[in-house]
C-alpha cells in the first residue's frame, strides 16, 4: 500500500496537468524534498555531534532546546539566518559570493544519488559511484574560491591547504572506490547493493575489502575536513581558515555542507561496503520502507566512527598529511586493487 | 623495514587512543557516571562547589561564636580595590586592665571583590577563608555588602591585640 504512494502522486499530477508539465513538477517537487533533507540531515548532525563530543569529553551537551536539545542547532541556525552578511571590503566580491553555492550545489547533487532504500532512490544511473566521486570533487572549488576570494591570509592559507589535501586524498579515496568496483563489477549503486544479497561486499571481499575500508575510512576523513585532517579550518591555526570572512547565512552554508558531506562518504561506505539498504541476513527485505530503517542505522554507525576519530586523534601537520597519503595510502591502495583482481579473477571471493 | 612496523605500530597506537576514548563515550552516554556538567539553575539546591572554589570570603566562628579577628586591618590594606572595611573600637580590657582594640564591623563589599585572595593571605591569625557559597544573586547591589562577623560575636580567647 505504502508501496503506491509515489505512483499515486504521479498519477495524480497526470490527472492535473499533461505530461511533460507533470515531468517538471515532479522534478521540483523532488528537489524540494532533498533542499528538506539536506537541511534536516545537517541540522540533525551538527546536534548528533555536539551531543556526542560532549559525552567523549565528560560533558552533557546541549540538552535544554526541545526533547534532548534536539532543537538547539534549528535555533543555532534561526540565529545565523537573522545575522548580518560582512565580508571584507577588498574582496573579489562575485567569487566570494558564489563560492557558498558551489559547495552546496554539489552536496546536495551528490545526495541526490544516494539510496535512502530500495523505493527512495532518486537519480540512479549507470555510472552512479563515477558521477558521485566527481561531483563531489567540484566541491573543493567551493572551498578554494572561499579561501580566495576573502582576500584574507587566513582564509588563503586555508584554501591551499584544501587543494594539497583535497587532490591527495581524493585519490585514496577514488582507489578504495575502484577496488569495490572491481568486485562489484559495476558503477551503478542499486546495482551494487543487489548484489551485496549474498552477502555484504566487505564480507565478499574479506581481506582486500577490509584492507579498502580502512583507507576508505582514513581519506574520507581527510576529504570531509573533521579532525584530524582539518588543516583547512584549523581553528588554533587559522582562524575559521577558509570560511573565516564569512559569516550569517553564508557561513551556515558551510557548517551544513560539512555535516552533509560526512553523510555522504558515510553513506558511500555503507553502500559500498555494508550492503546498503539491504538487512542483516535478508530479514526484513520483503517490507517495503524497511530499508530506509536499516540505511539509516548503519549510516549512523559510520558517522559515529568518524565522531569517534575526531574527538579521539589530534590534527596532523601538512607535512605529516602529505607523507601519510603519498608514502602510505596510495601505494599500500595500489597493491590492494591488484590483489583485488587477482582474488575475483581467481574466483576467491566469497 | 621500519615501513611495516611504523604502519603496524602506528595502527596499533590508534586503536589504543580509540579504546580509551570508546571507553570514555560509552560509560558517560549509559550511565553518565563520569559526567561533570552542573546543571546549574536546575541544581541550585543541592550544588556544592569543591573545596578549593573561591565563592566569598567569610570569617571562621567557633560553636561559641567566636572568631579571631583583633581588628588589625591588615586585610582592609592589602585589598587593591578597598573591598573590605573595618570598623573597630577600644574598649579596657577585663583581664590587663589595659586599652584593647576590637572588631565591631568586618564589612566586605562582594560586589566589588576580585576574589584575589590577598586579604586571606595577609590575615596573621587566619580568621578569615574561602567561603563555597557561588549563588550571589541579588536585585540590590546594597544586599551584596555583608558584615562578616556574625552578630553578638566576640573575639575568642587568646588572641593577640
Ligand atoms: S579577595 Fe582580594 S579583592 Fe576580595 S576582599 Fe580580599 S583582597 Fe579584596
Ligand atoms: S580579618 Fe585578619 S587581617 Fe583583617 S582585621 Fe581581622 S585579624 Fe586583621
Amino acid at each position: 500500500m505504502i508501496l503506491n504512494i509515489f505512483t499515486d502522486i504521479h498519477e495524480l499530477l497526470l490527472g492535473l496537468m499533461p505530461e511533460n508539465i507533470v515531468h517538471i513538477t515532479e522534478l521540483v517537487l523532488i528537489a524540494v524534498a532533498y533542499l528538506g533533507i539536506f537541511a534536516i540531515l545537517g541540522l540533525f548532525l551538527v546536534w548528533l555531534e555536539r551531543r556526542i563530543a560532549a559525552f567523549f569529553q565528560f560533558r552533557l551537551g546541549p540538552n535544554r532546546v526541545g526533547p534532548m536539545g534536539l532543537f538547539q542547532t534549528v535555533a543555532d541556525a534561526l540565529k545565523l539566518v537573522s545575522k548580518e552578511l560582512t565580508g571584507t571590503e577588498k574582496a573579489d566580491k562575485f567569487l566570494y559570493k558564489i563560492a557558498p553555492y558551489f559547495v552546496i550545489t554539489t552536496a546536495l547533487m551528490s545526495l541526490s544519488l544516494i539510496p535512502f532504500s530500495y523505493e527512495i532512490h532518486a537519480f540512479d544511473i549507470n555510472i552512479g559511484l563515477f558521477f558521485l566521486t566527481s561531483v563531489s570533487s567540484v566541491g573543493v572549488l567551493g572551498i578554494f574560491l572561499a579561501g580566495w576570494a576573502s582576500n584574507n591570509k587566513y582564509s588563503l592559507i586555508g584554501g591551499m591547504r584544501t587543494g594539497i589535501q583535497m587532490i591527495s586524498y581524493e585519490l585514496s579515496v577514488g582507489m578504495a572506490i575502484v577496488t569495490m568496483v572491481v568486485l562489484a563489477g559495476t558503477l551503478q549503486i542499486s546495482e551494487i547493493v543487489e548484489i551485496q544479497k549474498d552477502g555484504w561486499l566487505i564480507y565478499q571481499g574479506h581481506i582486500p575489502a577490509i584492507i579498502a575500508f580502512m583507507i576508505f575510512m582514513i581519506a574520507g576523513t581527510a576529504e570531509s575536513n573533521r579532525t584530524p585532517f582539518d588543516l583547512v579550518e584549523a581553528e588554533s591555526e587559522l582562524g575559521a581558515g577558509f570560511h573565516t570572512e564569512y559569516s550569517g547565512m553564508n557561513f551556515a552554508y558551510y557548517f551544513l555542507a560539512e555535516f552533509v558531506n560526512l553523510f555522504l562518504i558515510s553513506s558511500v561506505a555503507v553502500i559500498l561496503f555494508f550492503g546498503g539498504w539491504l538487512s542483516p541476513f535478508g530479514i526484513t527485505d520483503t517490507i517495503p520502507f524497511a530499508g530506509l530503517f536499516w540505511f539509516v542505522i548503519k549510516v549512523l554507525g559510520v558517522i559515529f566512527i568518524f565522531m569517534w576519530f575526531r574527538w579521539t586523534f589530534p590534527r596532523f601537520r601538512i607535512d605529516q598529511l602529505l607523507t601519510l597519503e603519498w608514502k602510505f595510502l596510495l601505494p599500500i591502495n595500489m597493491v590492494n586493487i591488484v590483489l583485488m583482481a587477482l582474488m575475483v579473477w581467481l574466483g576467491l571471493t566469497l | 623495514m621500519s615501513y611495516f612496523s611504523d604502519i603496524i605500530n602506528g595502527t596499533k597506537t590508534l586503536l589504543t587512543g580509540m579504546r580509551v576514548t570508546g571507553g570514555y563515550f560509552f560509560v558517560n552516554f549509559f550511565t553518565k557516571r563520569d559526567v561533570i556538567t552542573q546543571q546549574y539553575p536546575n541544581n541550585i539546591e543541592t550544588l556544592e562547589m569543591f573545596d578549593r572554589f573561591k565563592g566569598e570570603v567569610i570569617m571562621l566562628h567557633n560553636e561559641n561564636n567566636e572568631h579571631r579577628c583583633d581588628a588589625c586591618t591588615l586585610c582592609e590594606k592589602a585589598c587593591p580595590n578597598g573591598s573590605i572595611e573595618i570598623l573597630g573600637d577600644k574598649a579596657k580590657d577585663p583581664e590587663t586592665g589595659k586599652n584593647k582594640r576590637f572588631l565591631v564591623k568586618h564589612i566586605y563589599h562582594l560586589q566589588m571583590c576580585t576574589m584575589c585572595g590577598l586579604c586571606i593571605e595577609a590575615c596573621p591569625v587566619n580568621a578569615i577563608d574561602w567561603g563555597q557559597d557561588f549563588h550571589h544573586v541579588e536585585y540590590d547591589r546594597s544586599l551584596l555588602t555583608k558584615v562578616l562577623n556574625k552578630p553578638g560575636s566576640k573575639i575568642m580567647s587568646g588572641i593577640k591585640g
